[in-house]
């Protein structure tokens, strides 16, 4: 189990140098593109020049990127264009914003699809098992920009029971959280419960709850201690990689509501063309990404005795 | 499955494995009605390739007419005509413009997976047949791509390129590629130690030919169904690129476009977002409701 997590750790890093390589490929290649992006279309060819003498742009590649790469490394992220202020500053504000958003999300989530697969693969085909499967694939058709507008309408617009924005502009707000979790849950819900589903419905083929069920133990007893607990390793690993897909996620919802948070700072910084800050941004999801992975990986072996001590 | 002879057929004759394939297709549909939902998804998925294919027919006014703005639904339009879902802010008629827009979802949207599906089938072809350091390879490089969230590749592929549909579809064949690649070199490596594909080999036939003749035709069923969600996906996030300003540049209508330019009017006239809403969330509930339908026909098989 050891050598698994020091091999993992190793893949975390070349992924995360193999990520580095292909931002500086893709941003700071060419010297060009990134005056004429800082200094603006119009500025001069003496500007550009000493811009780029005063920056470093003039030593070859592989020297900038050692260098991009050593300032990464040490913290230094470099400024901001569009905040004026460190990079590092912003950026971490707006990931605890989004941080306190994913936990509200995982709260909300994690009891609502892991109860609903359950209970539908407890018996599959039943008309329980169909009604929710059927609520599970409806819910998950509409795309997140869709489920903004329309629940706006309803619940913002229509009834105006919850605020239409949540930019916190009055200090932290409980009741301008609620749309943007909202939203998350309704796309993702249906997900994770199918595979909760499909989890519970293998469970209760097997042999050891046949075995329960035919000598006489209650059913609640059945389901609540002998099959759910298998049947919830594999949902942990879809919600563990699902932080993946939440950063995708909050883009768009905290850039609807307003929220000051991670998902529309990537946003802001790629139309603002705020260098710095998009690679840093960038940066930080391949991190969250392989860290998750790590973290689903372990989990696994923990909540899994087949694979722990193999 | 016999499936050395029935290579051979295909070799012989390219005109009999078409008319053969199609017969399957037919079948596979017969089986699809045993399901009520895989038969409304096809019917959704229909309906809208009819309105895309006949848009110009069905369609009442030109989508980039700017007629009368902010119409109410069922208003009357100068000419006599009905704006049956009303007006944009611009004067646009809706109706015209969803009807316009699913043409450019259906273009852009099959294109795209069409393209993600070549690279990702190639590739995992490749890795999964020749194994050794070009799996290592193509591999390491997938789970770099992967470790991206999908939205931030796009925005960033978006914002260094410049928005337009061959970038969107060149976006999109990076970010599924990989994934495609994955599940196409696990169903190759599976494959790879049938005995027809050893006849194959020792036959002589070219890398090539064994790939793409031999074990590709074999891995088709769960390509199949994956190829439905992810043709979902797509149209999704061509919507939320439309939504979040990334989009395909204006006015041709795409409706995660049409969202994003008209709710800052949601408050008052709400029946201009909610349209293209529906829309959107009707084809990716049709696409998703098929590939159900077909996943179940495959797992029973």
């Amino acid at each position: 189990m050891g050598r698994l997590i020091v091999r993992r750790l190793f893949y975390l890093v070349v992924t995360m140098l193999l990520a580095s390589v292909a931002l500086f490929l893709l941003f700071e290649l060419s010297p060009e593109a990134v005056v004429v992006n800082e200094l603006g279309p119009y500025s001069t060819q003496e500007q550009r020049q000493i811009w780029l003498e005063q920056n470093g742009f003039n030593r070859p590649p592989h020297e900038r990127y050692l260098a991009w790469l050593s300032r990464f490394a040490v913290g230094d992220l470099g400024h901001s264009r569009l905040f004026n202020v460190p990079v590092a500053q912003i950026l971490a504000t707006r990931l605890g914003n989004t941080a306190i958003l994913a936990a509200f999300f995982f709260a909300a989530l994690i009891p609502l699809s892991l109860s609903l697969g359950a209970l539908a693969g407890m018996k599959e085909g039943s008309w329980l098992d169909r009604v929710i499967s059927f609520i599970c694939v409806l819910t998950a058709s509409v795309p997140p920009f869709a489920s903004t507008v329309l629940l706006s309408a309803i619940l913002v617009f229509s009834l105006a029971l919850l605020p239409g924005t949540s930019s916190m502009m009055d200090g932290f707000s409980y009741r301008e959280l609620i749309m943007p979790v909202a939203v998350l849950v309704l796309y993702d819900f249906g997900y994770v419960a199918r595979m909760t589903r499909a989890s519970m419905a293998e469970v209760m083929m097997t042999p050891y709850v046949r075995t329960a069920l035919l000598k006489g133990l209650p059913y609640r007893r059945v389901i609540l201690s002998h099959a759910l607990r298998n049947a919830l390793i594999a949902p942990f690993t879809v919600i563990m990689l699902h932080v993946n897909w939440l950063v995708s996620g909050v883009i768009v919802v905290e850039f609807f509501f307003a929220f000051k948070g991670f998902g529309s700072l990537v946003l802001e910084a790629s139309l603002a063309k705020d260098l710095h800050l998009l690679e840093a941004c960038t940066m930080t999801t391949v991190v969250i990404a392989v860290c998750t992975q790590l973290a689903a990986d372990i989990g696994y072996m923990f909540l899994n005795p087949r694979i722990r001590f193999k | 499955m016999t499936a050395a002879p029935q290579e051979q057929t295909i070799a012989a004759g390219d005109e009999e494995s078409r008319s053969r394939g199609l017969a399957r297709l037919v079948r596979a549909i017969g089986l699809l009605r045993e399901s009520r939902l895989a038969m409304l998804g096809v019917a959704i998925v229909l309906f809208w390739i009819v309105v895309a294919v006949f848009a110009p027919l069905l369609a009442p006014f030109s989508p980039t007419a700017n007629i009368r703005p902010m119409q109410p639904l069922l208003s009357v339009a100068p000419n006599g005509g009905r704006f049956w879902l009303g007006t944009d802010h611009l004067g646009r008629d809706i109706l015209s413009r969803l009807i316009y827009g699913a043409r450019t979802v259906l273009i852009y949207a099959p294109l795209a997976t069409l393209s993600a599906y070549a690279v990702g089938i190639m590739a995992g072809l490749l890795a999964g047949y020749r194994r050794g350091w070009i799996d290592e390879a193509l591999s390491r490089l997938g789970d770099l791509v992967l470790a991206f969230p999908a939205l931030v590749l796009y925005i960033v592929i978006i914002s260094k390129f410049g928005a337009s549909g061959f970038n969107i579809i060149l976006a999109v064949t990076l970010a599924s590629g990989p994934g495609i690649m994955r599940i196409v070199r696990g169903l190759v490596l599976d494959l790879s130690g049938r005995a027809y594909i050893a006849a194959a080999q020792l036959r002589g036939e070219s890398a090539l030919y064994v790939m793409l003749v031999e074990i590709l035709p074999n891995c088709r069923g769960p390509i199949i169904v994956d190829a439905c969600l992810r043709l979902g996906y797509v149209v999704v996030t061509i919507g939320t690129l439309g939504f979040l300003g990334l989009g395909l540049p204006p006015p041709n209508p795409d409706w995660g476009s049409m969202i994003n330019e008209t709710r800052q009017f949601a408050l008052i006239f709400p029946y201009m977002v909610v349209s293209p809403c529906l829309a959107v969330s009707s084809l990716v509930l049709g696409l998703n409701l098929l590939a159900d339908g077909l996943r179940e026909i495959s797992a029973r098989d």
